[in-house]
């Protein structure tokens, strides 16, 4: 049985794009098939943080309009092969996406894979309502940070309201996963705790991916950071995150770097 | 520990402040949200229940609410037009 899940935010550059290659990749490295979906009409970015960016023939908007078949705008990842990339149009713009059209596209998809994971673009208008619309699952990535909570919960909102479940009076499953976190300023009180956050959203927690920078070097060269550098404290997260997806129970822990003895004492990281 | 901390660098945790202000942010537009669709649903059924009775300018009759901190206030304004006595014989 398919899951179709939404990665989304509200607030931009919290971590969207980068969360959802590697959660992609995550589960396709635990042997699922996978598809990551760019619902970022005009701005897309999905196939640049995979390092796909010079494979995009077909987009999703060339499918919705008939142009492409699906099976001609799928683009299979290099180093895993039950991993796949359904770019966004960078010419067009959203108001170019249907409701028909992404749904059609979704049942599609749906029969071709294990999980369809789409990448919402930031904001609360059409391209955002469009990667939320058929979601079993949702996946609202926040940062410990005022203003990201606020829009985490203004889209909390929005999945209990405007999806297809919600308004058959079902339930989108909701997880927060919180991006760029800092364990050290955290416990020094200058930044909201884990525990703040959950308890002013109400919804339960799927992973915390420390402050890293292994995360940026991912996206330097276009690999998901699970696959990049699967033993970092932020791939370890993601991995355990998306072990809970899949139904394990995992404990709770912010993983921290591992760094050697030489370097700790020259207080140098690892390139 | 984190108190040591705070004493030596003087400065005062941040977080508390920022979990306080998003408490009652949110509180507030928690309430706000999904007001449009029930004052639209309210519009409705008093157009609907008057209308019964008085003929009306669907157009004229204006729900508004407002949110206080203790209670709220429903205001209708529904503007009947002068010939009321002919619009209530007609109606009937």
């Amino acid at each position: 049985m398919a899951k179709v899940l939404v990665v989304t935010s509200g607030k931009g550059g919290v971590g969207k794009t980068t969360s959802t290659a590697a959660l992609g990749a995550a589960l396709a490295q635990l042997g699922e098939k996978v598809v990551v979906v760019d619902f970022d009409v005009g701005l897309r970015n999905l196939d640049l943080v995979m390092g796909a960016e010079r494979r995009v023939v077909f987009d999703l908007i060339n499918v919705v309009q008939g142009v492409a078949k699906l099976s001609q705008a799928l683009i299979r990842d290099k180093r895993l092969e039950n991993l796949w990339l359904l770019p966004a149009s960078q010419t067009r713009d959203k108001d170019a996406l249907t409701e028909e059209g992404v749904g059609s596209i979704i049942a599609d998809l749906r029969a071709k894979f294990d999980w369809i994971l789409c990448d919402s673009p930031a904001g609360i208008e059409r391209g955002a309502t469009l990667a939320m619309r058929y979601a079993d699952e949702a996946v609202i990535v926040t940062n410990p940070e005022v203003s990201s909570v606020r829009d985490s919960d203004r889209i909390i909102g929005m999945l209990d309201s405007k999806t297809v479940r919600a308004e058959k009076g079902e339930r989108v499953a909701k997880h927060i996963l919180i991006t760029r976190y800092d364990s050290a300023r955290a416990s020094r009180g200058e930044m909201l705790s884990i525990e703040d956050i959950l308890e002013i959203l109400a919804t339960p927690l799927l992973g915390i991916i420390p402050e890293s920078q292994d995360v940026l070097r991912a996206s330097n060269v276009g690999s998901p950071v699970t696959l990049n550098n699967a033993a970092s404290a932020p791939a370890r997260a993601y991995i355990d995150a998306v072990r809970r997806l899949m139904g394990e129970t995992v404990t709770m822990m912010v993983p921290v770097e591992r760094k050697g003895l030489m370097n700790r004492l020259l207080g140098r990281r690892a390139a | 520990m984190i108190s040591l901390l705070r004493l030596i660098s003087g400065r005062t945790a941040s977080a508390p402040v920022a979990r306080e202000r998003l408490q009652i942010l949110l509180a507030h537009e928690r309430g706000l949200r999904g007001q449009p669709e029930l004052l639209e649903l309210l519009r409705a059924e008093i157009l609907a229940a008057v209308s019964r009775h008085v003929v009306l300018d669907p157009e004229k009759v204006v729900v508004r609410m407002e949110r206080g901190k203790q209670v709220s206030t429903l205001e209708v304004d529904i503007e009947v037009p002068n010939n009321f006595e002919r619009s209530l014989a007609a109606a009937s």
